[in-house]
């Protein structure tokens, strides 16, 4: 197909319809999109009639009360030590499973399976239901928060490494075997030099995410910045609530400074 | 010496290998020629067992080893490897690549921590003298050029004092000049180690003018074995089935008459010995 001088290069979808096939697709997309709409009780009408209360909720909001913040040191410290063991103890669950749980390293098909879908569980279930869990089983505070991220974590840090450990390049471990290199030798000579770069940016993304989560635990009891966060708002003290936010957006952003930093220069 | 006997290597119906003899004397350097899916690196694969032979035999100085732990360490202690992209771990130094070499008779404990007794690394060092690549010892594998990597590959597989070396188109991915060089590290470093090397190549004027002996494979089996100046332009056409490029014919047929000439003068009174 040309277009004066422009000529259209896209392939003819494959198969025996061509391009009728896009009639079904955007038919079928339309129909979900709408039942979800609907489900979802979507309406402009809606968001333009709540706008004022928007706005009149922002407004309780101002002026923050700094004085506030004082009292949310503790918390916001808490909620980085949080983040910050929470990520260890993921780190520590999820080393020794990777190497099981990558395709290319894993002695049987049945292991390989067996550990993604345990991970799969383990990062199935939200923080805060985890925390849920931890602060029935642990008692209310910070620790709780610290076993529910850790948990989750694993699951995402496992998957993630297993991933990195399926696309290195397979020659270097050939060589290592070789030259008669056992096992360990192989991992230590031919796998970690290979996949440490991208694992230390997963875990530094990983650290950069429990920040966020651990900024919210405090809702559910398990310590942290949340706990002010929520009760401030009970309490229908919306100028500390914006301190609270203010806080939290401060910590949110240096994690996220600190991590693309971090990362940049491990390249 | 290397025995190959009776070595047989299939993939469901596909027969890659069959029923493949041979003997390597020390330090005989040998080039299997061969076209593309002729079963040249499944050959050498199948020798160290990095594929699993389906029949045959492998014999280092005459004692047959097959696939437990304890013949394979031996095995792959006594025979290395050269790789056609030289498979070194870009984010090592030159010389912690070196080192893999020496890894079968390290502590996997102490290694893993990245102590070396002193004895290894001058090993190691050494075999980057013999490929001139000592200057670099403390670079990173990625920092180098092709021809340099391929260099500190055959100082990793100098480094296990093999007797026997495999390689597997060493030089194919590098141009003309990189690629004599390298041959002729590869070539020197092994006569003076009296190392045997089993050497895979497409290039046929560098099989005639490097090879002591000429291994012809095609279709699995072995259809020449003889002496650089028996390459005929038949033997040529045994190997390569279809190939009717006048220009390599020529040209193989005009290297192994120079090379016959030059043979019946120089070669009368030893052997094979002096060469290289």
């Amino acid at each position: 197909m040309s277009i004066g001088t422009l000529q259209f290069v896209v392939n003819k979808p494959r198969g025996p319809l061509g391009w009728w096939i896009l009639l079904p697709i955007l038919g079928l997309s339309s129909a979900a999109l709408w039942w979800a709409a609907v489900g979802t009780q979507l309406s402009v009408s809606g968001l333009v009639a709540g706008l004022p209360w928007i706005g009149d909720f922002i407004g309780r909001m101002l002026p923050p009360n700094f004085a506030f913040m004082q009292k949310l040191v503790r918390p916001a410290v808490e909620t980085v030590q949080i983040a910050l063991w929470g990520t260890l103890l993921g780190v520590v669950l999820a080393l020794p499973v990777c190497f099981f749980a990558a395709r290319n390293l894993s002695p049987y098909a049945w292991v390989f399976h067996g550990l993604r879908q345990v991970l799969n569980v383990m990062r199935g279930i939200n923080e805060i239901i985890l925390a849920l869990i931890f602060v029935a089983a642990v008692g209310l505070g910070p620790f709780a928060g610290v076993l529910a991220i850790a948990i989750h974590g694993a699951g995402m840090l496992g998957k993630f490494f297993a991933e990195a450990i399926e696309e290195i390049d397979e020659g270097p471990l050939d060589a290592l075997r070789a030259a008669g290199a056992g096992t360990l030798q192989r991992i230590v000579f031919g796998v970690l030099p290979q996949v440490l770069p991208t694992w230390i940016g997963v875990v530094l993304y990983r650290f950069e995410t429990n920040i966020r989560v651990s900024t919210v635990l405090g809702m559910v009891g398990a310590g942290g910045i949340g706990f002010e966060l929520i009760s401030s708002m009970k309490l229908f003290a919306y100028e500390d609530t914006a301190a609270c936010v203010i806080v939290i957006l401060v910590l949110v952003l240096a994690a996220d400074l600190l991590s693309s930093k971090l990362r940049a220069m491990i390249r | 010496m290397i025995e190959i006997r009776g070595l047989a290597k299939s993939y469901g119906d596909h027969q890659a290998l069959s029923g493949v003899n041979l003997s390597i004397r020390p330090g005989e350097f040998v080039v299997v020629l061969g076209p593309s899916g002729a079963g040249k690196s499944t050959l050498l694969r199948c020798i160290n067992r990095l594929i699993e032979p389906s029949a045959g035999d492998i014999l280092v100085d005459g004692a047959s080893l097959s696939s437990n732990r304890r013949d394979l360490r031996l095995l792959r202690r006594n025979v290395a490897m050269i790789f056609q992209q030289h498979n070194l771990v870009k984010r090592l130094s030159v010389l912690k690549n070196v080192l893999v070499g020496r890894m079968a008779d390290l502590s996997p404990l102490l290694s893993s921590l990245q102590l070396f007794p002193e004895a290894d690394v001058k090993i190691a060092l050494h075999c980057l003298e013999q490929v001139a690549m000592v200057h670099k010892a403390r670079n990173r594998a990625d920092a180098l050029s092709g021809g340099e990597q391929q260099r500190v590959g055959i100082a990793r597989a100098l480094a296990q004092q093999p007797k026997f070396m495999l390689a597997d188109e060493p030089v194919a991915s590098l141009d003309p000049k990189t690629s004599r060089t390298v041959l002729t590290y590869l070539k020197k470093s092994c006569k003076d180690s009296n190392i045997a090397v089993l050497c895979n190549l497409h290039q046929i004027d560098y099989a005639l003018e490097f090879g002591e002996r000429i291994i012809g494979l095609s279709g699995g089996a072995i259809v020449y074995d003889g002496a650089p100046s028996g390459v005929s332009g038949d033997v040529i056409r045994s190997i390569y089935p279809g190939l009717d490029d006048p220009n390599v014919l020529d040209a193989a047929q005009r290297l192994t008459e120079r090379r016959r000439a030059a043979g019946e003068a120089t070669m009368t009174p030893v052997a094979s010995e002096g060469r290289a």
